[in-house]
């Protein structure tokens, strides 16, 4: 701070305090309605400090069968589910993300760039925009309700390989020159020499990657019609129609609040690669 | 972009790129290929019979004043996420880069509803704003205001937009606090020296340095709220009352999924793949010469 004003400097405190309540608010709400019996969570006003049935809520959406009268998988079953479908789609990206950039950096061979421009192309066409065709395909395959389908269809990556594209380029040439005096083959060359070079860039983006992948909704919601293969962020959707008949506060936030622990916790716990990550792959 | 030095080798690299390839080809490519082609097609629901109609399916959808309002309302709806979630990110941030002390903690609790997915974020708050139980309703009910957004458009709109306003806050203000940082300190000084107030320093010297971010964040954002929104929506008012959300993103999936419109869905998810195409070569572009002012 460049001058001493006391009344700015509280000021600044206040209004940062004010925005993380805002940001939190929702939060702080979803945690209170998780800590309340049935009863309580049908009268207006809903409470707003926490009450004690928390471990009873958690043990009873965790293991119990959930909401009553839907329909749906146990918690620790989509909680599971999730975590396949979000490591499968975050580590199948580094892979064919580290693979492609490799070859297009240190290779030269036809199409090159043909192979470029195709991987780049990839940007422009979201799951969004090609709903309906790209879940045909999939259901051609045989790929509905099956981890692989949830998980492939998402794993080509554009912005992973143009990460590790511009790491490769800031890797000294001198570093290829010598590991080939030491007679090095090029695999030899990516695993002992690239591949540790790149460690933290592939942390950063693992932790970006994880939460992409634990988010996705509209991907499984179209290909997967089993409950043993509902993902937990799905399954909320589902709670929140139920709700409409018989309103489970407790369970369905609860189950809002398992679903958001993983990714806020990797968010948490790793900040500084989770800022590098997202800072590296959208510029 | 090809080292000097480096490898030549027939089939390696094509073994390495294979994957990649292979996934996109198959995934990518092949689908959006085909959406191209079906939107050219009118199908019954069947699928019994098609016909290739060339262009009547864009034709219909743009004298169909569903679609228009639709494709009004997203652009309405993009906007205002972008300026609520941008302007209260601008402001956080601003005033997170004074703090020396403490700067961190602000950070971490201010970037976490980023982890959060768009649909738990929708789910979050209709649960605040139910009209029989939620909180705000309660409250709003002092003022003689009455909330019930499963009837009143604009409410649902409201609480649409709010909610994913919320969860990009986390972003920008991320961005935005980056690229104060790195204004070198000597600047600001200066304009202390000259005697500028905090807030002049701010809009003369801060605001037009971290305007390359401010574009890219407009980008950002509206992309976040053509196509990541999907979810808000679905949980919140499934498009509803009336349409009065129904975003085009949302549309697609309706007119696909629930109304088997095959063609129809076909040539909106072109035109959704051209606005894409169009906003990457902005943000490309962007990357290549950055904004100067």
């Amino acid at each position: 701070m460049v001058e001493n004003r006391p009344i700015l400097k509280i000021v600044t405190h206040l209004i940062l305090i004010f925005g993380i309540v805002i940001v939190a608010l929702p939060i702080w709400i979803t945690f209170v309605a998780s800590t309340h019996d049935e009863a309580r969570m049908l009268q207006a006003p809903l409470p707003l400090l926490p009450g004690g049935h928390f471990f009873e809520n958690f043990t009873k959406t965790l293991f119990g069968s959930g909401l009553a009268g839907s329909e749906v998988a146990p918690v620790w079953r989509m909680l599971l589910n999730s975590m396949a479908m979000a490591m499968m789609i975050s580590i199948g990206k580094i892979i064919i993300s580290l693979l492609s950039a490799f070859a297009i950096v240190y290779f030269k061979f036809p199409f090159r760039m043909g192979f470029f421009w195709l991987i780049f192309i990839t940007l422009m066409l979201p799951v969004e925009v090609r709903i309906l065709p790209t879940f045909e395909v999939v259901a051609n395959l045989g790929m509905l309700n099956s981890y692989w389908g949830l998980s492939i269809p998402l794993i080509a990556s554009a912005t992973a390989t143009f990460m590790f594209r511009q790491v490769f380029l800031t890797i000294p040439d001198e570093m290829l020159e010598s590991a080939r005096i030491d007679g090095a083959k090029p695999m030899r060359f990516f695993f002992d020499i690239l591949l540790p070079l790149s460690r933290t860039n592939i942390a950063a983006l693992f932790v970006i990657l994880f939460i992409y992948g634990w988010n996705q909704y509209l991907w499984p919601l179209l290909i997967t019609t089993d409950t043993d293969m509902t993902t937990i962020v799905m399954s909320i959707k589902q709670m929140l129609e139920a709700a409409e008949q018989s309103p489970q506060w407790n369970i369905i936030m609860m189950t809002a609040l398992l679903a958001m622990i993983p990714p806020v916790f990797v968010v948490i716990a790793m900040q500084k690669m989770f800022v590098k990550g997202l800072t590296e792959t959208d510029k | 972009m090809l080292k000097r030095v480096h490898f030549t080798k027939s089939w390696l690299p094509f073994a390495l790129v294979a994957p990649q390839i292979a996934i996109t080809l198959i995934f990518f490519i092949w689908p959006a290929t085909q959406a191209v082609y079906q939107s050219f097609l009118i199908e019954d629901a069947f699928g019994l019979s098609t016909e290739f109609v060339w262009f009547e399916n864009f034709q219909y959808l743009f004298t169909d004043e569903i679609y228009l309002n639709s494709f009004g309302r997203t652009i309405f709806f993009s906007a205002a996420v972008a300026f609520i979630s941008m302007s209260s990110a601008l402001i956080l941030a601003g005033f997170a880069d004074r703090v020396i002390r403490g700067a961190t903690v602000y950070r971490t609790l201010l970037i976490w509803p980023y982890a959060i997915a768009p649909v738990l974020a929708g789910a979050l708050w209709v649960f605040m704003f139910n009209p029989t139980l939620g909180i705000f309703p309660y409250f709003l009910e002092f003022f003689g205001y009455d909330w019930n957004h499963y009837l009143n458009g604009s409410q649902a709109m409201l609480l649409v937009i709010l909610a994913a306003a919320w969860k990009q806050i986390a972003y920008n203000f991320l961005f935005y606090l980056a690229a104060m940082q790195a204004i070198p300190r000597s600047i600001i000084e200066a304009g202390a020296i000259d005697g500028a107030s905090p807030i002049r320093r701010f809009w003369t010297l801060v605001f037009p340095l971290i305007s390359p971010t401010t574009f890219f964040l407009l980008v950002i954002n509206a992309v976040y709220a053509f196509f990541e929104t999907f979810g808000i929506v679905h949980a919140v008012t499934q498009g509803g009352p009336a349409n009065a959300t129904t975003i085009l993103v949302y549309k697609v999936y309706n007119d696909g999924f629930v109304g088997l419109d095959l063609g129809g869905s076909a040539a909106q998810s072109v035109i959704l793949m051209i606005m894409v195409i169009f906003m990457t070569i902005i943000q490309f572009r962007y990357l290549e010469k950055k904004v100067q002012y």
